[in-house]
C-alpha cells in the first residue's frame, strides 16, 4: 500500500515504540529526532500521516506545527500531536493552530495505531480529540 | 378720689400702650425705616434708664435725710459723659467691632474668651442687679400701696408687676435674635418712659414750687428753714458716692445694654455727651423744693421715698399723683426690663448655652436646632431673673430704705470696672489678672457690704469681727472704723480689686489669643472705619461680586446677586449692600470656604468692620483645619500608593511563582510521562506475545530501566523539595576532605571516565555533614561521566585551600557547557540538549546547590577552564586547621 508515517519524536524508546507498533502494521515510519528542519522534513518525505512530538530539542512542535499549516505542506495533511505535559492549554494551542488530533502520553498502542489509520483514510479519529 | 381699680386700669393701659409703641417700632425697624428711632435724641432719653424708681421717687426721699448728697448719683454720670465721653466712645466702638452683646461678654472676649470671666461677671451682674430689680417692684408696689385702702395686698401687686414686665419683655426682649442683639422696640419704648417720668417729674415740681409754696422765692425759704439745709457735706461719701455712680452708669449691665449693645451709631453719642447730663439735670432740678416741701407740708413720719407721690394726693391734685404714679411706674419698668434684657443675654450665652451645648455634643452647633434653644433659654432667663427679684423682694421685704439697696448693687457692679478699663486701655492686663481683680473685689464687696446689708451676719461678728480678729470687721477692715460703711467697702474692695488686677497681670503671661485681643480692644481705633453698622458702609457690590464669582462660580454668583438685586426693586447685578444681603452673602460663600473665612473676606470687602482677631483666628483654625485634613488625606494616600505597590509586588511574585509552578508541573509531567509512555507500550507488545525472544529481552530491559528513571526522578524530587523546605537536618562532623571524596569517587560508578586527584589541600579538615557533601561529588561526578564528550574523558579534582574555606574543583576535559547555558544548568530540569538516555531528570545540579547552600558554601560553574569546570567551595569554620590524619 505504501503508506507512511513520519515521526518526529527525540525520545529513542518512545521512538522504538511507535516504531515497531506501525511497521507491523505495515506503515514505512520515516524519523526526525529533532526540532530544526522538521518542516523540511515533512516537505521532503511527503507523508500520509505526522506524528509530532511537542517538546523537541532545538524547536517547540506547536512552532512546526503552525508553519505547516502557515502554506508549508498541504493543507488536509494529518497531524497527531503527542505531548507528556498534559496541559489543557497546549491542547487548546494545537487546535488553534488546526493540528489533526492531540495525543497525551502515555497512550496504548491500539488507540494510537486506530488514531494514525483514521487520519490516514480521512476520517475522523475516535480518540484523542 | 382715684380709685384703687382706676389706677390699676391707668398702669394697664399704660403698658398696653408701650407694648403698642414697641410692636410698630419693631416693625418699623424691621422694614429698614424711621428716622426717629435712629436718632441721637432717642439713644439719649434711652440711656435714661439709669433714672430708676430709686432716682424717681428715693432721690427725694435720700434729700430729705441727706440734704444734697443725692446729688452725687448725678455727678457721677455727668462727669463721665462730659469728661469721660471718650471712653464711652472707645466701649462702643469696641462694642460694635467685636459684636460685643453684654459686659460679660466684652470681658470675657477681652480676655481671650475665658468662659470663666464670662460666668464670674454674669454672677456679679445677677448679684448686683437682683436687689435693685427688687427694689422697683417695691417702689412699684409701695405707690401702688399709697392709692390703695389700708390692707391691699402689697407683695400681690409686685408679683403681678412682675409678671407683666417679664411678659413684655420676653415680647419684645427675645422676639429675634439679633447677631448685635439690637432690641428697636424695647428701646423705643424706653425712651417714651422716659419722657414720661421726666415729664412727671417736672410737673410735679412745677406744682410743688409754684402751686403749694408760691413761687421761687417762697421755696428757697422753705428750703431754707428745712432740716435739709442742715445738712453737712461728708466730703468721704461724696467723693465715694460719685466715683461709685461714675462707675455704675459704665458698668450696670442695664446701661451697658442701652449705650453699647443698642448703639445704633457711633455719633450718637457725640449728641448723648451733652444731652444726657441735661436730662440728669432736669430731672434732678425739683429734688430739693419736693423734698423740703413735703417735709414741711405733709405730716411728720410720712415717708419721704413717696413724697413725690404723697404731695400730689395730699393737696388733692389726684391727675398730678397719677402722672406722677406713671413717672415712678415708668422709671421702674424700664429699668427691670432693660436689666432682665441685658441680664438674660448674659445667662443664656454664657452658662445657659455653654451647658446645652457641652451635653449636647459636637453635632449641636451644625443641626440648625440653636436658634431655637437661645430663644427659649433667653426666655427662661428673663423669667428666672424676675423670679429671683420678686423673691430678693419677698425675703427683704422693704426692710432696708430704697437708697440703701440701690447703693449696694452699684458698689456690686463697680468691682468689673478695674478689669474692663485695665481691658481697654492696658495690654499688659491678663486674664488672670482680670479673674484675680474681680473674685478679690467681689468677695470684699460682699462681705463688706451685701452681706451685712441684708442682714445674714450675725451682730457679734459685726462688731467683734470673725473669730474675735477685730481688724476683719466687716464693716472696719484693717482698724478704718470711722469710715462711713458705703465709702469703706468701696474703698477697699475697689482698692484691693485694682490691686489684685495690677499685680497678677504684671506677673503672668496673656496666652496668644489674650494678646491678640488685647491689642484689638486697646488699639480700636487703629482699624478705621466707623460705628455705623453695615449700612452707609463703603461695601462695594461690584467688589463682592467679584470675589463671590471666585468662590462660586461666575452663573452661581451672578444668579445670586441678581436674585438680591431684583429684590430689592433694582435692575442688574448689583444690589444694595444691605445687612440682609452681606448675611445671605456670608452664608453662601461660608458653604463653599468655611463661616469664619467667609465672614473674614465679606468683611475685608465691605470695609466698615474690619476684620476682628477672633476672625483671623477662626480664618487660622479653618486653614488649620484644612491643612490638618489635607495633610491626613496626603498620608492616607500615600499609604494607600504604598499598599498597592506591595500589592502589586505581591501580585507580580505570585504571577512569576506561578508560572514557575507551571513550568515546574509541566516538566514534572513530562518527566513522569516520557518513561511511563515506553513502559506502557512495551509492556502491551509483551502482552500481546508472539515477539522474538531478542525482543522480548530488550523491551524487557527498557521498561526495567525506565522504571529505575522514574524512580531516581522521584527521589530527586523528594530530596529537592525536603532541601528547598528546610527540612533537612544535618549531620554535622568533622570530616577529612581526602575520604569524603575518595568514598564518592568510590560510589559514583566510573565507567570509561578517569578521576585524576591533583596534589594539594592533603588532610584538610572540614565540619559538615560528610554524607551530603559526597552526594554534591557523586553528582559532580557523575555529571561528567555521562556528559564529558572527549574521547578519553577525565575529570581532575584539585583542593585548594583560601583564607577560610577551601574550594574543591571538578574540571574536565570536555567541550564544557555553552557560554549562553552556564546561567541556568542550575535550575531545575535544565537539562541542557536532550541527554535523556543518561537517564538523568535534570535536578541533579539543582539539588547540588540546595544542599551547598544548606551546607554554608556554594557551587558555581568556573567558565574558561577547557571543559566543563565546576567549583565547590566551603567554609572551614572553627576547624579549618591541618589535623593529623586520625
Amino acid at each position: 500500500m505504501g503508506r507512511s508515517v513520519l515521526l518526529i519524536e527525540d525520545e529513542p524508546n518512545i521512538i522504538e515504540a511507535i516504531s515497531f507498533l506501525l511497521e507491523r502494521d505495515g506503515w514505512t515510519v520515516r524519523l526526525h529526532t529533532e526540532g530544526e528542519g522538521a518542516v523540511e522534513a515533512v516537505v521532503a518525505a511527503s507523508p500520509d500521516v505526522v506524528v509530532l512530538d511537542v517538546m523537541l530539542p532545538g524547536r517547540s512542535g506547536f512552532d512546526i506545527l503552525k508553519e505547516l499549516r502557515q502554506g508549508a505542506a498541504r493543507a488536509d495533511l494529518p497531524v497527531l500531536m503527542l505531548t507528556a505535559r498534559g496541559q489543557t492549554k497546549d491542547r487548546e494551542l494545537a487546535h488553534s493552530y488546526g493540528v489533526s488530533c492531540f495525543m497525551t502520553k502515555p497512550f496504548s498502542n491500539a488507540e494510537m495505531l486506530q488514531t494514525v489509520r483514521d487520519l490516514a483514510e480521512g476520517r475522523a479519529p475516535a480518540a484523542g480529540l | 378720689m382715684v380709685t384703687f381699680n382706676i389706677l390699676v386700669t391707668v398702669a394697664l393701659a399704660y403698658v398696653v400702650a408701650l407694648f403698642v409703641i414697641a410692636f410698630y417700632a419693631d416693625r418699623s425697624a424691621r422694614r429698614g425705616g424711621n428716622k426717629w428711632l435712629r436718632s441721637p435724641l432717642t439713644y439719649t432719653l434711652s440711656l435714661s434708664v439709669y433714672c430708676t424708681a430709686w432716682t424717681f421717687y428715693g432721690a427725694v426721699g435720700n434729700a430729705a435725710r441727706s440734704g444734697l448728697e443725692y446729688l452725687t448719683i448725678y455727678l457721677g454720670p455727668t462727669l463721665v459723659f462730659l469728661a469721660f465721653w471718650v471712653l464711652l466712645r472707645k466701649l462702643v466702638r469696641i462694642g460694635r467691632a467685636e459684636r460685643i452683646t453684654s459686659i460679660a461678654d466684652l470681658i470675657s472676649s477681652r480676655f481671650g474668651k475665658s468662659t470663666g470671666l464670662a460666668v464670674l461677671v454674669t454672677l456679679l451682674a445677677v448679684m448686683g442687679t437682683t436687689p435693685y430689680i427688687a427694689l422697683q417692684l417695691q417702689s412699684v408696689a409701695l405707690s401702688f400701696a399709697a392709692f390703695a385702702p389700708e390692707g391691699t395686698d402689697v407683695n400681690a401687686t409686685a408679683l403681678w408687676v412682675a409678671a407683666g414686665l417679664a411678659l413684655f419683655t420676653i415680647l419684645f426682649g427675645t422676639r429675634n435674635l439679633d447677631a448685635n442683639e439690637r432690641h428697636h422696640g424695647v428701646v423705643t419704648a424706653i425712651a417714651v418712659e422716659a419722657v414720661v417720668k421726666l415729664v412727671a417729674l417736672l410737673a410735679v415740681g412745677i406744682f410743688v414750687v409754684w402751686g403749694v409754696s408760691g413761687g421761687l422765692a417762697d421755696t428757697l425759704r422753705i428750703i431754707e428753714a428745712s432740716p435739709v439745709a442742715q445738712w453737712q457735706p461728708d466730703a468721704g461719701r461724696w467723693v465715694g458716692m460719685t466715683f461709685l455712680s461714675a462707675a455704675a452708669v459704665i458698668c450696670l449691665p442695664r446701661m451697658f445694654q442701652v449705650m453699647v449693645v443698642e448703639n445704633e451709631d457711633e455719633r450718637h453719642l457725640t449728641v448723648a455727651s451733652w444731652a444726657f447730663p441735661l436730662y440728669l439735670l432736669l430731672i434732678s432740678l425739683f429734688v430739693l423744693p419736693i423734698a423740703a416741701v413735703g417735709l414741711a407740708v405733709l405730716p411728720e413720719g410720712a415717708n419721704p421715698d413717696l413724697f413725690v407721690l404723697s404731695l400730689p394726693l395730699a393737696l388733692d391734685r389726684e391727675m398730678l399723683a397719677m402722672l406722677a404714679f406713671l413717672g415712678g411706674f415708668s422709671s421702674a419698668t424700664s429699668m427691670v426690663i432693660v436689666a432682665a434684657i441685658a441680664l438674660s443675654t448674659m445667662v443664656s450665652n454664657h452658662i445657659v448655652l455653654p451647658l446645652w451645648l457641652s451635653l449636647q455634643g459636637p453635632r449641636a452647633t451644625v443641626s440648625g436646632d440653636v436658634r431655637g434653644v437661645m430663644i427659649l433659654s433667653r426666655r427662661v432667663s428673663i423669667g428666672a431673673v424676675l423670679a429671683l427679684g420678686y423673691a430678693y423682694f419677698r425675703v427683704t421685704g422693704g426692710t432696708a430704705a430704697l437708697a440703701s439697696i440701690g447703693l449696694v448693687s452699684f458698689a456690686g457692679v463697680a468691682q468689673i470696672m478695674p478689669a474692663l478699663l485695665g481691658g481697654i486701655y492696658w495690654r499688659g492686663a491678663t486674664r488672670r489678672g482680670a479673674l484675680a481683680g474681680l473674685v478679690v473685689g467681689f468677695a470684699i464687696w460682699g462681705y463688706t457690704l451685701f452681706v451685712p446689708a441684708i442682714g445674714l451676719l450675725p451682730a457679734s461678728l459685726m462688731e467683734a469681727g470673725p473669730m474675735g480678729l477685730s481688724w476683719l470687721r466687716p464693716q472696719a477692715l484693717f482698724g478704718m472704723g470711722e469710715m462711713d460703711p458705703l465709702v469703706h467697702s468701696i474703698f477697699w474692695s475697689i482698692a484691693l480689686n485694682s490691686v489684685a488686677f495690677v499685680a497678677v497681670s504684671l506677673v503672668t503671661f496673656p496666652s496668644p489669643i489674650e494678646r491678640l485681643q488685647g491689642a484689638a480692644f486697646v488699639h480700636v481705633y487703629d482699624r478705621g472705619g466707623g460705628g455705623a453698622g453695615y449700612v452707609g458702609g463703603v461695601a462695594e457690590a461690584e467688589d463682592l461680586l467679584v470675589m463671590a464669582q471666585r468662590l462660586l462660580g461666575a452663573r452661581e454668583a451672578q444668579a445670586l446677586f441678581q436674585g438680591a438685586a431684583s429684590g430689592q426693586g433694582k435692575t442688574g447685578y448689583l444690589p444694595d449692600v444691605s445687612p440682609e444681603f452681606v448675611a445671605v452673602l456670608e452664608r453662601e460663600l461660608a458653604g463653599s470656604v468655611g463661616a469664619a473665612t467667609a465672614h473674614a473676606m465679606v468683611r475685608q470687602i465691605d470695609g466698615n468692620a474690619s476684620v476682628s482677631v477672633q476672625d483671623l483666628l477662626a480664618v487660622a483654625d479653618e486653614s488649620a483645619q484644612m491643612l490638618e485634613y489635607s495633610s491626613q488625606l496626603e498620608a492616607k494616600s500615600k499609604e494607600l500608593e504604598q499598599t498597592a505597590r506591595q500589592l502589586r509586588d505581591a501580585n507580580e511574585k505570585l504571577t512569576a511563582l506561578s508560572v514557575q509552578k507551571d513550568d515546574f508541573l509541566s516538566q514534572v509531567s513530562h518527566e513522569l510521562r516520557t518513561p511511563m509512555t515506553s513502559i506502557r507500550s512495551f509492556s502491551e507488545f509483551l502482552m500481546e506475545g508472539g515477539l522474538k525472544a531478542a525482543d522480548r529481552v530488550r523491551y524487557s530491559t527498557i521498561i526495567q530501566d525506565e522504571s529505575i528513571r522514574l524512580t531516581r526522578l522521584l527521589d530527586d524530587l523528594l530530596d529537592l523539595s525536603f532541601l528547598e523546605s528546610g527540612q533537612v537536618v544535618l549531620n554535622a562532623q568533622v570530616t577529612a576532605l581526602d575520604e569524603a571524596l575518595g568514598r564518592a569517587i568510590a560510589s559514583a560508578g566510573l565507567g570509561g571516565l578517569k578521576v585524576v586527584r591533583a596534589p594539594g589541600g592533603e588532610g584538610v579538615m572540614v565540619h559538615t555533614d560528610a554524607d551530603r557533601l559526597s552526594q554534591v561529588f557523586i553528582n559532580l561526578i557523575s555529571n561528567a561521566r555521562k556528559y564529558c564528550d572527549a574521547a578519553a574523558p577525565e575529570l581532575v579534582i584539585s583542593v585548594r585551600r583560601g583564607g577560610d574555606h577551601v574550594d574543591i574543583d571538578f574540571v574536565d576535559n570536555g567541550a564544557g557547557i555553552p557560554r549562553d547555558q552556564q546561567s541556568l544548568i542550575f535550575e531545575k530540569f535544565s537539562r541542557l540538549s536532550d541527554h535523556s538516555s543518561a537517564g538523568s531528570a535534570g535536578l541533579g545540579l539543582a539539588i547540588c546547590r540546595e544542599v551547598m547552600a544548606r551546607l554554608g558554601g556554594t557551587i558555581t560553574y568556573v567558565p574558561g577552564q577547557g571543559g566543563a569546570a565546576f567549583r565547590v567551595s566551603l567554609p572551614l569554620g572553627a576547624v579549618g586547621q591541618d589535623m593529623p590524619p586520625a
